[in-house]
């Protein structure tokens, strides 16, 4: 073996050690292989809305988005992310308070039940509230004789909606605040703060980045939800036809622009989604709960 | 296994890790690479081991240049600082990874493998553990079971960084003897690292001090103590006191007193440090020829040396270790007068001096080579 | 009073237990527990052979079996892949590579109709992979295929998030203990990396393979929807209700809720065996 020894190849030295990385062609290959594969999968269909969208022109993809029933289903989104993301904000701070800063028994099962609406299917979710509400349901009948309406009306989405977007806000907040422990708390308390002001002062600065991580992650899916939206909503057109639900019929209707005209509109929330997600997790990594998704 | 390191250097980028290191390591002998953090110490282990690559030089193992075999080929045994067992393989399977990985055509049967493993596990004292898996056990359990695993694929060489570091000073005492007397009995070479000083001249047959990716000293446990060859060596082995002066015609100056010193480094008018070790000042209770005056500040009576912080006129405070019963007949107390000398110290030149925050790599270039130089004139106080 | 009905918890200073405990269990009984509950009794009125009847119709066999076994194929080409997206996004350095990281969320974040017409225009006949894949007799728009296709795109985050922190969190320092010991680096990569993620794969590939059974919006565009053949259960549950047999949509629920709830217990316990190994 020659003396001279070979330097190793020019440009920055890995941090790692030598002896354990793979050869060039191999680490080339896999990162070949994982690009393909995100390209593949991930890439081209999002690529594909917008070229759909754009495929007869701007002005074409403008006119789309004009129509009254496009307007509603917008508006109709909106509403129901505007109702439902509050309603679970609320929820998952007051849950992530009690099961994070207490112990008793019967956590660990709490927890289970907050994460069940992640392991229901969708159609399943709206399909529960058709069995409660629905005209066949157990409270359809005294529903009718009141006058009221929830399933295939505004109510039933809303609610559909909350169900799905039940856990996100939670699931941050809990594995967070027990990181944070009890400490600052109560030490707040100690120096004469009463439980509000420990909350608004203590409590809300250090979990405000989890919070917000847990929002848009909760606003995503409430305004892209479409299985069990779709099974409560009843497709009435101006309506109860939300965002994706509209995507939906137009497509139906071989409208294709206007279905990806509309999609794009749902496309860019999930890229303002992701810029802003991936934002928060390098800025504020360390805020946020160790544990995602 | 003789073990020739020739011209190693490695950088990072811009950052020299070791400037051009040569050192031989001979056949059954245990050294200690010592140095503090950021002192190459470890690289060099690596580098080695093989589990790094240098950027130039070479090492020869018994006259083969290693660098460029693979890991596999060197057969070192290697001991990780935080052991890195295997966790989900039991203490048995931990052992018997280097057999079971082997080529098939060197691949011992199951028995001989069972066998093998549980001589091991028996040299290292954790027969019963074999089915453990390495959560539940100790610290020093687990240091053995990592030198057990090393031990299995029958390196021509062992390793071990930083072996006793993270563990309680306890089972640290217990392994170190341990190890020595393994060493002893399987007559292995070995190197190890460590910034435990301590540590080194205990265990080692011969320590190498390293500073800023150089070496500083090689030498046996007694003669880098007892004669350092640079400023850094003298201040990383043990406690010091360090006396700045100034040194004009043959007399090294400091506030405090005048030292007549017989000149042959230093330059005249040159600024200087003068390294004196707490046990080599002397105590009187009244004046001496050429004494400090000093006032005593603390006294710690704790221990086989009774440890005594005098002041002297400028308010520095001087550490003296003095024998107990020479404590007693001078009958100090907090706040008695009293005059002190060095019995034995060495001045280095004031650029010699370590400087701790400072780049470690901008010190002078090649002071000091391989070899200890004959120790620099000593100066009387 | 009201103290007396908590569960039990260790003492606190801190205030609002009872409160927010109770605001908490309310929301959610009203939200989540009453309507599953409704969902789990509805088939009750069928009765236990009547439930029998329903979920072994051939139609709704056939939807249960497309469901189940198109997940479980999807998931586990995402397993394959995704740890390799994983495994090219911790070790690796090359341009582009946060956004790559970035990326692997779409699928949590694109609402799954647009992933349905986004899939189905690409793979469609005309498509723009459909257009390559069509000459060569190969369909994958409107058949199972599709299904397969469009379960991957969403499965795939799931297997990337779960094994990423743990590949980081992987100490090379063993991965250099095994390399000195003798073993090549493909011996490594088996016996020690591997190992030592697998619960984490697991984990994924059950979060993966539960979203795969229920997915709806991203399938019904690109799958046909021909019954017995690319038919899933969650649209038959869809088209059950549309016809008002609420028990009948509640019955598949059910069968698909146990299916899946055995099939991450199996995992659940696998995953507990490996780990008390």
């Amino acid at each position: 073996m020659a003396a001279e020894t070979k330097a190793p190849a020019s440009g920055p030295a890995p941090a790692s050690a030598a002896a354990i990385d793979e050869p060039a062609w191999v680490r080339r290959l896999l990162i070949a292989v994982g690009l393909v594969f995100i390209g593949l999968f991930l890439v081209l269909p999002l690529v594909a809305v917008f070229v759909e969208a754009l495929s007869n022109g701007i002005g074409a993809y403008l006119a789309a988005l004009r129509p009254p029933d496009a307007l509603a289903a917008i508006r109709l989104t909106l509403l129901v992310a505007a109702i439902a993301v509050p309603c679970n904000l609320i929820f998952g701070v007051v849950a992530a308070w009690a099961i994070a800063k207490f112990e008793f028994t019967g956590r660990s099962l709490l927890i289970t039940f907050i994460d069940l609406p992640f392991s229901v299917s969708p159609v399943i979710s709206g399909l529960v509230y058709v069995l409660l509400f629905g005209a066949h349901g157990w409270f359809g009948p005294w529903l009718v004789a009141n006058n009221v309406q929830i399933i295939f009306a505004v109510p039933g989405i809303v609610l559909a909606t909350i169900f799905v977007t039940f856990p996100f806000v939670a699931r941050e907040l809990i594995p967070l605040m027990q990181e944070q422990g009890t400490e600052e708390e109560e030490a707040a308390l100690s120096l004469g703060a009463n439980g509000w002001q420990t909350f608004w002062r203590v409590t809300l600065p250090n979990i405000k980045w989890g919070l917000l991580y847990g929002v848009l992650l909760s606003n995503a899916r409430a305004m892209g939800e479409f299985g069990a939206v779709s099974v409560v909503s009843g497709h009435i057109r101006g309506l109860t036809n939300t965002m994706p639900l509209h995507v939906e019929i137009l497509y139906n209707e071989y409208n294709f622009v206007g279905a990806f005209a509309v999609a794009s509109l749902l496309a860019l929330l999930a890229l303002v989604t992701l810029v802003l997600k991936s934002l928060l997790e390098w800025r504020f990594g360390h805020e946020l709960a160790a544990s995602r998704h | 296994m003789n073990i020739e390191i020739k011209d190693i250097q490695k950088r990072f980028g811009d950052f020299v890790a070791l400037h051009r290191i040569n050192l031989a390591i001979r056949q059954g002998e245990l050294l200690a690479l010592l140095g503090p953090s950021g002192s190459g110490k470890t690289t060099l282990l690596r580098i080695i081991a093989g589990l790094e690559q240098p950027t130039s030089g070479a090492i020869l193992f018994g006259g083969d240049d290693l660098v460029g075999q693979s890991l596999r080929e060197r057969k070192i045994g290697f001991v990780f600082q935080h052991y890195a067992l295997f966790r989900h393989m039991t203490v048995f399977e931990n052992v018997a990874f280097g057999l079971r990985v082997k080529r098939r055509r060197e691949r011992p049967g199951e028995a001989e493998i069972g066998k093998r493993v549980r001589r091991l596990l028996d040299l290292v004292q954790l027969g019963p553990f074999g089915g453990r898996y390495p959560s539940q056990l100790s610290g020093g359990q687990r240091q053995r079971v990592a030198l057990a695993r090393a031990l299995a694929i029958g390196p021509r060489v062992l390793m071990l960084d930083e072996p006793f570091g993270a563990l309680d000073a306890k089972v640290r005492k217990e392994l170190r003897r341990w190890l020595r007397g393994l060493h002893d009995e399987m007559g292995l070479t070995s190197v190890f690292v460590t910034h435990d000083q301590e540590e080194a001249l205990e265990l080692a047959d011969r320590v190498v001090i390293m500073n800023g990716g150089r070496i500083e000293q090689i030498g046996s446990p007694e003669s880098v103590y007892e004669q350092p060859a640079s400023a850094f060596a003298y201040e990383f082995l043990g406690n010091v006191n360090r006396f700045e002066c100034t040194i004009s015609n043959g007399e090294a100056v400091f506030p405090g007193g005048t030292i007549s010193v017989s000149e042959d480094v230093v330059h005249n008018g040159g600024e200087a440090i003068a390294y004196v070790r707490p046990h080599d000042i002397e105590v009187f209770s009244g004046p001496a020829i050429a004494a400090l005056p000093a006032t005593v500040r603390y006294i710690s009576a704790a221990g086989p040396l009774a440890k005594v912080e005098v002041a002297a006129a400028d308010d520095r405070l001087i550490e003296i270790e003095l024998a107990r019963p020479v404590l007693r007949a001078l009958a100090l107390k907090v706040g008695s007068l009293v005059h002190i000398r060095a019995r034995k110290a060495r001045v280095f030149r004031r650029d010699t001096e370590p400087s701790p925050g400072e780049a470690l790599s901008m010190r002078g270039e090649g002071r000091y080579p391989e070899q200890a130089t004959p120790p620099a004139p000593m100066w009387h106080i | 009073m009201f103290a007396r009905f908590l569960p039990r918890r260790a003492p606190s200073v801190l205030p609002g237990f009872g409160p927010a405990l109770g605001f908490a269990l309310a929301y959610l009984s009203i939200i989540v527990l009453m309507p599953l509950a409704a969902l789990v009794l509805r088939p009750a009125e069928l009765g236990f052979s009547g439930f029998i009847a329903v979920v072994t119709q051939p139609r709704v066999l056939a939807a249960l079996r497309l469901s189940f076994g198109a997940s479980l194929i999807a998931t586990s080409v995402n397993a394959v892949f995704g740890l390799i997206v994983a495994w090219v996004l911790v070790r690796y350095n090359f341009p582009g590579k946060r956004i790559v990281d970035a990326l692997v969320d779409l699928p949590f974040a694109l609402p799954t109709a647009v992933a349905g017409v986004a899939l189905t225009a690409l793979y469609a006949p005309n498509g723009w992979i459909g257009r390559i894949l069509h000459p060569l007799g190969i369909e994958v728009a409107f058949t199972p295929i599709g299904v397969v296709v469009a379960l991957v795109f969403i499965g795939l985050p799931f297997v990337v998030r779960t094994v990423q922190p743990v590949l980081q969190d992987l100490d090379r320092e063993v991965e250099e203990a095994a390399a000195s010991l003798g073993a090549s680096r493909w011996q490594t990569i088996v016996r020690v990396i591997l190992p030592a993620i697998l619960p984490a794969l697991l984990t994924g590939f059950a979060l993966a393979l539960a979203r795969g059974v229920g997915e709806y919006g991203s399938v019904i565009f690109i799958a046909g929807n021909m019954p017995l053949v690319s038919e899933i259960a969650p649209l038959l549950i869809v088209i059950k209700l549309e016809q008002y047999d609420y028990a009948g949509a509640a019955a598949v629920g059910v069968a698909m809720l146990s299916i899946s709830f055995v099939m991450l217990l199996v995992l659940n316990l696998l995953q507990r065996w490996h780990r008390g190994r």
